[in-house]
């Protein structure tokens, strides 16, 4: 049995707050509650408080606090799933509430590196472990008998030696009275019932018929104006004069405002691509977009206007001519490659991309002289307030920010900007307002991905053992590589070099950072070293952490060679790896990110001359231990198809400075008819510390991609997206 | 500005709209039926898509002057209760992952399926591929077309 102390932090955060925030919450409770499945639960009369986390109807009906942002890593379920599973508690009898945010009471409420699991796996429980305790001595202390004889299960206390029992509903009054226990016991991890099995999407019944959920859905009361922002055409322009005489008159315009959120000390959530916008504002928003179209604006240079084909050349040169930071040198590596019998060179690229979450960027928000209300999708609330007060004036205790389920994150909304804007607005025209993007507005002012170059060198003996291997890498701006990732350790001999290519375009993370570059050229590079060593792609790898693991080189390397042999043996037995099926074309791969380990199998059979064809990935992951089976497979699916789909058809180009990809026309995203696959995720069973999966599969699919695309072209693949490399090649 | 009168979900309403108004507006602002979902607005992603006398349409581009004469079934009309055998097909296979973009799988599914009640593979990726998933939940999707299929 665990024990832990309830008050390891100083937040203890299991205080109940006095009042409560119901007021909040009722009033926009449509986007707070769901019960799971499609029961509808009956709703209590009386509530009682036993934690931030936990309140306990006088019927038995639990409210849990989901307390993350959802964006569709499924947090909503999986969190909630971690309290009932230590309160002990019927699922069926529970409805999941979104916590507003609230820092005094939560931590870390953030959806963000794929950390929301891990970070919170031990309050989670402890917020159970302990209501379940207090429930279970206001039981004692109701039949005057010591806590320790008795049992609790799926909310109900029983008595043993009397044979009664009492209802988590029936003690609830009396145990939120009592004092916080200062340490409690965790079940052991063999005794879990809720935690590993397939749990539905918490909200799926509303999504299914199309209740109000998500940000865009909610505009507040009917004084509600709707805006829409207008930025500049291209990175490196602003506004120099505007005549919005015509627009005022149009019907249901209320009014043209400019707006500048810029901050004095911005944080790193603060970057956007423009600060000072011009925003419509009206009654309805078609009438609003139809005014936007008709606004007369001159912009003018403020900057360099950028090209992506200077872009291709500036990454080239900065790794030529500059001198790049050396991030990592074990050994004299130009020596070992002086000395090396063969050596393989290699570069590969890939675009700037945007994040094109399906609901475009929105926020409402309603300012007055000394307070603001902030609602809509945001994955770093905590960091909107913050630079919302800065730039309103007002106290942070004074704004408050609820969060809305989202349409997609991606990393695109760690960046609030579009929250400053809503509020930036209602502060001007003095009253509540809804700002909604159009996609055109969405994609040409991003955060984008930056686009990378990587070029990698590897040495090999005579006996074709690697004996050296070396790194360099750049981008728009900076290097995607992690120096004491794998291969480190691995080889005597290995450098990495970074270099940056300064750009006046906003980037910023874009699922799985980096490593949505760095996993698939790696992959790709060290299948092709693999065949120039003659060996087995999953032996050649096994033999590198099988070095890792007895004799590593170096001592900061950032991974666990065990874990991440573990999974790439179990794809193989899961794949049958070997067999050889006639027509149909193997890749594989392996990466850890995000605290996750994932190896891949891809098959892929020939189209004609066509790209060859997808028809089944078999996926293992190391994820430690799953908490909710269904949502983990969701995500591992969803993170390949969503891998896949970006390495092989999207981009984003620019031409003096403007984004050449405005909308799903030119922008290329992967559909139903690409995606025509068979998945078979498979989880490695251990009681380690749960870590997060809404990014680890998507970085290594693309290097499983490229190599079953060799095995079938017998082409290399280098220059993403693959779709257009392959176009030229086989145009000539 | 002009006067409409359209028949969403088997009710009339009457509004007084901008006759370019898309169908998608009216139902999102004017009539609060915000299950119709705003995607891109040139028929690109299927995030709008509902029921016009039957069949999947986009409603971004459908102008409120040009629907009059039409049945519009949105999300909320699917079913009475989300019980329609896609919206249970979809609860069965768990398909959300953020769900943006779902009411406009549903509708579109919905639609392939009472004109082809047992589609193949290929029947589904073309009827399908007019929506997109940015989470990338299309094979779920497909399986979840294939039990509806199974239990309508
Ligand atoms: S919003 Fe209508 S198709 Fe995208
Ligand atoms: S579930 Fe997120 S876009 Fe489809």
């Amino acid at each position: 049995m665990t024990v832990i102390k309830t008050r390891i932090n100083r937040r203890s955060f299991l205080k109940v707050s006095s009042a409560g925030s119901a007021g909040l919450m009722i009033s926009f409770s449509w986007l707070a509650s769901c019960t799971p499945g499609t029961k509808t639960l009956e709703i209590p009369e009386e509530w009682y408080d036993l934690n931030a986390y936990i309140k306990i109807g006088n019927n038995g009906v639990v409210t849990l606090f989901s307390p993350n942002p959802e964006i569709g890593q499924n947090v909503k379920t999986s969190m909630p799933m971690i309290i009932a599973e230590e309160l002990d508690v019927d699922w069926k009898q529970v409805i999941v509430e979104q916590a507003t945010l609230n820092t005094d009471k939560f931590d870390r409420q953030l959806a963000g590196g794929s950390q929301s699991i891990r970070h919170g796996w031990d309050g989670l429980r402890m917020a159970g472990a302990t209501a379940r305790r207090m429930l279970m001595e206001a039981a004692a202390k109701r039949w005057q008998v010591s806590v320790d004889g008795l049992t609790a299960e799926k909310g109900i206390i029983t008595n043993p030696a009397i044979g009664d029992q009492l209802g988590y509903g029936d003690v609830a009054l009396d145990a939120s009275n009592l004092e916080v226990p200062e340490e409690v016991e965790l079940k052991e991890i063999k005794d879990f019932q809720l935690i590993g099995k397939r749990v539905k999407n918490v909200d799926a019944k509303k999504i299914v018929t199309g209740q109000p959920l998500f940000g865009i859905d909610y505009a507040g009361d009917e004084a509600t104006k709707v805006a829409m922002i207008v930025h500049p055409p291209a990175f490196g322009m602003k506004l120099k004069s505007m005549n919005d005489d015509e627009v005022k008159a149009m019907p249901g315009i209320h009014e043209v405002v400019r707006i500048n959120t810029s901050l004095e000390e911005p944080q790193w959530s603060d970057t956007n691509a423009f600060n000072e916008l011009v925003a419509v504002v009206g009654t309805t928003t078609w009438e609003v977009m139809k005014a936007k179209q008709a606004l007369q604006l001159e912009w003018e240079a403020d900057g360099s206007l950028e090209n992506t084909t200077d872009h291709e050349f500036a990454m080239k040169d900065s790794m030529e001519q500059m001198e790049g930071h050396v991030a990592r040198e074990d050994g004299d590596v130009s020596k070992a490659f002086a000395e090396a019998d063969e050596i393989v060179e290699r570069t590969y690229t890939a675009p700037f991309l945007a994040h094109n979450t399906m609901e475009p960027m929105n926020f409402y928000a309603n300012v007055s002289a000394d307070k603001a209300e902030l609602v809509g999708p945001i994955q770093t609330p905590e960091n909107l307030r913050e630079s919302a007060s800065k730039l309103l004036g007002i106290p942070e205790a004074n704004i408050t920010v609820d969060m809305t389920r989202m349409g997609g994150g991606f990393g695109r909304r760690l960046y609030g900007h579009f929250g400053l804007e809503a509020a930036a607005i209602s502060q001007a025209i003095q009253g509540p307002v809804k700002l909604v993007y159009t996609r055109e507005d969405d994609m040409t002012q991003g955060t984008y991905r930056p686009a990378y170059r990587v070029t990698y060198r590897a040495g090999l003996d005579k006996e074709k053992n690697l004996v050296a291997f070396e790194a360099k890498g750049t981008g728009i701006p900076g290097s995607p590589l992690f120096a004491n990732r794998f291969p480190a350790g691995t080889v005597d001999y290995y450098k990495v070099t970074n270099y940056w290519v300064n750009t006046n375009i906003s980037t910023g993370a874009w699922r799985a950072p980096r490593s949505n570059f760095t996993a698939g050229a790696e992959q790709a590079f060290l299948d092709e070293v693999a065949e120039a060593a003659g060996k087995d792609p999953i032996d050649f790898r096994l033999e590198l952490f099988d070095r890792a693991i007895k004799n590593p080189v170096g001592e900061k390397n950032d991974y666990d060679p065990e874990r991440y042999a573990g999974v790439l043996r179990a794809v193989r037995e899961q794949a049958n790896w070997g067999e050889n099926k006639p027509g149909v074309y193997r890749g594989v791969a392996a990466y850890y990110c995000h605290n996750s380990y994932v190896a891949q199998v891809m098959d892929v059979v020939k189209d004609g001359d066509n790209l060859p064809k997808i028809q089944k990935i078999w996926c293992a992951v190391d994820c430690g231990i799953v908490v909710n089976l269904e949502g983990a497979i969701n995500q591992v699916e969803g993170g390949m198809i969503d891998g896949i789909g970006h390495a092989l058809y999207s981009q984003m180009t620019f031409e003096n400075g403007t984004p050449q990809q405005n909308n799903f026309d030119g922008y290329r995203l992967i559909r139903n008819q690409e995606a025509q696959m068979d998945i078979d995720v498979h989880f490695v069973k251990n009681d380690k510390h749960p870590t997060g999966l809404g990014e680890p599969s998507l970085p290594p699919v693309i290097g499983a991609l490229a190599n079953a695309l060799y095995q079938a072209t017998g082409r290399r693949f280098y220059e993403q997206p693959f779709a257009l490399e392959y176009e030229k090649v086989q145009m000539g | 500005m002009a006067t409409f009168t359209l028949t969403v979900n088997k009710k009339k309403h009457t509004v007084d709209v901008d006759p370019d108004t898309p169908i998608l507006w009216v139902l999102r602002d004017h009539l609060k039926l915000v299950g119709t979902k705003f995607g891109c607005g040139k028929a690109l992603c299927g995030a709008c898509t509902i029921h016009a006398n039957g069949s999947a349409i986009r409603s971004c581009t459908l102008p409120v002057s040009a629907a009059s004469s039409l049945e519009l079934t949105t999300i909320e009309g699917l079913s009475e209760k989300g019980d329609h055998p896609v919206q249970k097909a979809w609860l069965e296979h768990d398909v959300p992952q953020c769900g943006y973009c779902q009411a406009g799988q549903i509708m579109s599914a919905a639609s392939l399926l009472a004109s082809n009640p047992s589609p193949s593979d290929e029947d589904i990726a073309t009827a399908m591929n007019g929506n997109i998933c940015r989470c990338g939940t299309y094979t779920r999707i497909n399986a979840a077309i294939k039990t509806a299929a199974k239990n309508s």
